[in-house]
């Protein structure tokens, strides 16, 4: 059912942008109006959510550890799975960011029979790495519409992109990868009965959307071709502030517009926030050092403390009249019998 | 508290990567927005295909050239006016089109990198200038009679039915 509605989601956007693209008003607003509010959308949502992060209070040193820690002399420690330095840290939010060192350890438990049995799952690694590097690269490849005159570097990245020069246009690399990556990561969700339970409606969504963008982008390539030039020069005077409509409007570049907005205004609100979030991960970023040096909570909010003794030396009549045993000085008067 | 620090400023780092496409349209010099000066041909106002064709998917119709020419030997092309054309790059295309302000100015702004057509092709010497290049013969001045590269084909060899293809795949 979640898989169902958020296709349909969607599917509602692909039409938005087909319409809009097919008239002339949606023509204006889609090209005048829609990109700049969901990149302002986009920007501000990205930085008001990680400054929040920022002045959440962290009381506690929590991180999370897969290896002997740093103690005597004699015991090797696992010096970048149990950090005590900062350089080890940086070692392994690195690995972390780049490599996704945690799902590299991912299990998949299973009934068999009546034993459970945990074993190595290597495939959704591989597939969130395909399908991020990839994107990486064809979010970086999309500069060469954005800048002129294009960096080198954008150029080296789309030449080792269509490296193998198969087919006019020559066949990207990474188009492949990410399709092939996000069917996987699909596929995923809907054929193991347990994910599918825990799968909600913002994990298909953002799947959906980001398979429409490639789609759309792979049919423009490859497919129903469309004017470059044309969009080049509306992707500069979007970067101009100073918008031209496309020369050759394709409803079907529209469509890829209207995804990529709706994926860039989503950002900041759904779970795509692991981008900024990966990086403020506490039981990651922070060296497991405790037993070597004093926390103190920087949050700590003064507290007035009312310690037994003073609440005693409050009540000592009333607890010497009643005949209480006290802890104080002259605990040893208050003995009754 | 030293933590926020490094996130604000790893925000901003993120935030001027996010809007580099806005530094770089204000900061730069040019008008952005600008086409590429291509330099049409003087002696013709139709291509092989409609221009709105030619503009998306002139690739697809040289690829299928090649494979027509290079493989099935067919040389002739009829285009959609009733013309009838040559299926040759260097001939049909280069005869109206310089390569270096009409292919590569276009290729340059849309950053398609250098298509490997080059790698086999030549550029008619009519339209190479300033080049080390010897000097143009006679016949030469008809362009579409003309090549560069002598020592591949011979400068009397017009005509492409004469020159070195396999006239099929072994």
């Amino acid at each position: 059912m979640n898989a169902l509605y958020s296709l349909l989601a969607v599917l509602l956007l692909v039409l938005a942008g087909f319409a809009g693209g097919s008239t002339g008003a949606g023509r204006g607003i889609l090209t005048f109006i829609v990109p700049y509010a969901a990149f302002a959308i986009l920007l501000a949502g990205f930085c008001a959510r990680i400054l929040r992060w920022a002045w959440t209070p962290v009381p506690f040193h929590i991180p999370t550890t897969c290896g002997q820690q740093k103690s005597l002399p004699w015991i090797k420690p696992a010096s970048v799975d149990n950090p005590s330095t900062r350089g080890a840290v940086l070692v392994r939010m690195a690995m972390e960011i780049l490599l996704f060192r945690s799902l590299f350890r991912n299990n998949r438990a299973r009934l068999a029979g009546k034993r459970l049995t945990l074993s190595e799952n290597r495939y959704l690694w591989l597939g969130a790495l395909a399908f991020h590097w990839s994107l990486l690269l064809i979010v970086l490849r999309h500069l060469r519409l954005f800048i002129e005159p294009i960096p080198a570097w954008v150029d080296g990245l789309e030449r080792l992109d269509s490296f193998f020069q198969l087919g006019a246009p020559q066949l990207y690399l990474s188009d492949i990868v990410v399709l092939g990556a996000l069917a996987y990561l699909l596929l995923r969700r809907f054929r193991d009965p347990a994910v599918r339970f825990i799968s909600l409606f913002t994990d298909y969504f953002a799947l959906f959307l980001l398979l429409g963008i490639a789609v759309s982008g792979v049919l423009m390539r490859y497919f129903v071709r469309v004017d470059i030039l044309g969009i080049k020069q509306f992707a500069l005077s979007l970067a101009a502030f100073h918008p031209l409509g496309p020369n050759m409007p394709s409803p079907l570049f529209f469509t890829h517009l209207v995804l990529v907005c709706a994926l860039a205004a989503y950002f900041p609100f759904s779970k795509l926030m692991h981008m900024g979030g990966v990086f403020l991960s506490p039981t990651r970023n922070l060296a497991n050092d405790s037993r070597r040096r004093r926390h103190i909570n920087p949050w700590n909010h003064p507290v007035t403390k009312h310690t037994y003794a003073e609440w005693e030396n409050e009540f000592r009549d009333k607890l010497v009249g009643a005949g209480i045993p006290l802890e104080g000085e002259d605990a040893g008067n208050a003995h009754t019998n | 508290m030293r933590d926020r620090v490094w996130i604000v400023g790893g925000l901003a780092v993120f935030a001027v990567a996010l809007t580099a496409p806005f530094w770089c349209a204000h900061l730069g010099t040019k008008n952005l927005a600008r086409m590429p000066n291509l330099a049409l041909p003087a002696n013709q106002t139709q291509c092989v295909a409609p221009v709105e064709y030619m503009r998306a998917s002139h690739m697809v119709l040289l690829l299928r050239w090649r494979e027509e020419v290079v493989r099935l030997g067919q040389r002739r092309y009829v285009a959609f006016n009733g013309k009838v054309y040559d299926k040759s790059l260097t001939q049909t295309c280069l005869d109206c089109h310089n390569k270096e302000q009409f292919c590569d100015r276009c290729h340059s702004y849309a950053g398609v990198s250098g298509p490997y057509c080059w790698n086999c092709h030549n550029q008619p010497q009519t339209h190479v200038a300033g080049t080390s290049l010897p000097p143009m013969q006679p016949e030469a001045a008809a362009p579409h009679l003309a090549f560069t590269s002598p020592s591949r084909f011979p400068a009397q060899a017009p005509h492409p039915q004469s020159l070195s293809f396999p006239r099929s795949m072994p």
